[in-house]
């Protein structure tokens, strides 16, 4: 039984994790706070299915095997994140992070619009890897085989994106950009490559955020990247804007704490769970208002 | 005879010398820096001194190309660089520090240097080689894997001027290096400094509050007061000099008659 709470708040926790590193990536490097995030999640979801207006969702891409599927949505993501990037952001370069937030959000409008007239407004019962809802026997629990591997996958993520942050030429740039992007541009860090490079990832583990909200809820709705885009920029915010390991670290707790609710609260309490997770996110708040990771640069220089 | 150092508008430059020509920066009404002209040899330490306000600050970012001048040019070698971006100076060899120090904090100290070889375009593998020869020569080894945001304050200074350093830069500008620093750490500095010119051939120009410093480093001094230069020359001439004592103590003072 604590072995099943404990995979399920690793598997909840990792998809947060990767959806509010996908905001704090960005965030990070131009500090904007990319509130289309929810619809880059949308849009890779519906990138499976064949575009109809009809209530049965045919499979396009989504009938592809795994190994073609799974870089094919990731690239989609990357692709949507880095159009987005030139057409809309780069011209606002030098806005004001109110008006870049304000245009993330009509951003967002345009694509789920977008979507809506693609595929209606009606969401769709799609089967994505059906197989993998089989339970399995691991140390006495029975897991879903799906959890183990959305496990598996968010740790395969997180670390590749440590080395490449790490190790990478892009990466040393990114974490110096991130920082302080004035003194990087300075030194002749690419702002460009940069920025482009952050969106690219952003998009990716949008996709990867779809993928697994799909094999798991098996539904596509136009409206699904609303709900996790708010649970990742809380996550965000509880981490400390501009971190990555806060994010990740604040995306793991948040899963945690609501899996751990909604095993605790008395039943009747059960549907509010929402209302005191959140009130725990106002009391982390309450006594650590930088986050929990305050990014360096948010700092006060001394 | 006019100090080879104090250029003027019709003298031939030496081929990689870095020059200001009767530079002038205005802002809005305000005159920063009104003619002043100076001239930073490679393999040589010149010094910038004057009290607060006096132009210092604007000197440097004019020679950085991190501030237009409103009038006269900025020479590399016989280009006009006037017209430069701070970035496209950093890769024609003109580096500088900040007061402010402004390293990566959230990088270690081989990062910090190593994004700047990355910015000037070389591989991360260049760049890191560079890095920690760099460091060893400033006998800072073993500090590369130290994070930059718990650096003692004269590691901090000592690591911004070896990023400033990376990419074999013709000239470095260090604005205040010295700021807080004991007797006896400012003594390392200077050493430090010597030995960037002598070693490695760069030509330094030294901002500098502290006048003991400049005085024991510099071989040529320029002496900025109210946006213009008021005195030039040797240590002996800054010494001795009315205008200099005036501009520090004031016209008034009994030292100064």
């Amino acid at each position: 039984m604590t072995l099943q709470l404990l995979f399920d708040a690793l598997s909840l926790g990792g998809i947060y994790a990767i959806a509010a590193l996908g905001i704090a990536l960005i965030f990070g490097v131009m500090k904007l706070v990319n509130f289309a995030h929810g619809q880059f999640i949308a849009f890779a979801v519906f990138a499976l299915i064949v575009p109809s207006t009809d209530a049965v969702a045919v499979m396009g891409l989504g009938a592809a095997p795994a190994l073609v599927l799974v870089p094919a949505i990731l690239a989609v993501g990357a692709g949507l994140a880095v159009a987005s990037e030139y057409l809309v952001f780069r011209p606002l370069r030098n806005a004001s992070p109110v008006a870049l937030m304000v245009a993330s959000f009509a951003l967002g409008v345009v694509i789920q619009n977008g979507l809506l007239v693609a595929y209606g407004g009606r969401p769709k019962a799609i089967s994505l890897w059906p197989e993998l809802g089989k339970p399995v026997a691991l140390l006495g629990a029975e897991v879903p085989m799906l959890q183990i591997i959305v496990i598996v996958s968010v740790l395969v993520v997180l670390a590749l994106l440590a080395v490449m942050l790490k190790r990478s030429r892009i990466g040393l740039e990114m974490r110096a950009a991130a920082e302080d992007f004035g003194m990087a541009r300075l030194l002749g860090v690419r702002a460009n490559a940069v920025i482009a490079g952050a969106f690219a990832l952003s998009g990716a583990l949008a996709a990867t955020v779809a993928l697994v909200l799909v094999a798991q809820t098996g539904v596509a709705d136009v409206r699904m990247g609303g709900q996790i885009m708010l649970v990742a920029f809380i996550a965000t915010v509880v981490g400390g804007m501009g971190s990555l390991p806060g994010a990740v670290a604040a995306g793991f707790a948040l899963g945690a704490a609501s899996v751990a609710l909604q095993a605790a609260l008395p039943i009747e309490a059960r549907p509010f769970r929402d209302a005191f997770l959140y009130g725990l996110v106002i009391l982390v708040l309450l006594l650590r208002p930088q986050g929990l990771f305050a990014a360096a640069s948010a700092k006060p220089r001394v | 005879m006019r100090p080879a150092f104090m250029s003027s508008p019709r003298r031939v430059l030496h081929k990689m010398a870095l020059a200001l020509e009767q530079v002038g920066v205005a802002f809005g009404g305000f005159q920063a820096l009104g003619a002043v002209s100076l001239t930073v040899q490679p393999g040589r330490v010149m010094g910038l001194i004057g009290p607060n306000g006096a132009g210092k600050t604007t000197c440097v970012n004019v020679l950085t190309g991190f501030q237009r001048p409103t009038e006269g040019r900025v020479i590399l070698g016989e280009r006009d660089v006037s017209r430069h971006s701070a970035h496209a100076l950093r890769r024609l060899g003109v580096a500088r520090t900040f007061q402010a120090g402004r390293l990566f904090t959230g990088l270690d100290v081989l990062d910090n240097l190593a994004v700047t070889g990355v910015g000037l375009g070389q591989s991360r593998h260049h760049a890191e080689v560079e890095a920690i020869r760099l460091l060893d020569w400033m006998g800072l080894t073993g500090m590369q894997s130290r994070s930059a945001a718990g650096l003692p304050y004269t590691d901090e200074r000592r690591v911004a001027i070896a990023r400033a350093l990376m990419g074999k830069p013709q000239f470095l500008l260090l604005d205040e290096p010295a700021a807080g620093m004991s007797e006896p750490e400012a003594a390392d500095l200077a050493a430090l400094i010597r030995r960037i010119a002598i070693e490695l051939g760069v030509g330094v120009l030294l901002i500098e509050h502290n006048v003991g410093l400049v005085l024991s480093v510099c071989a040529h001094v320029v002496v900025l007061d109210g946006g213009r230069v008021i005195e030039a020359g040797d240590r002996a001439a800054i010494l001795s000099s009315r205008a200099v004592r005036e501009a520090y103590l004031g016209a008034d003072h009994p030292e100064a008659a």
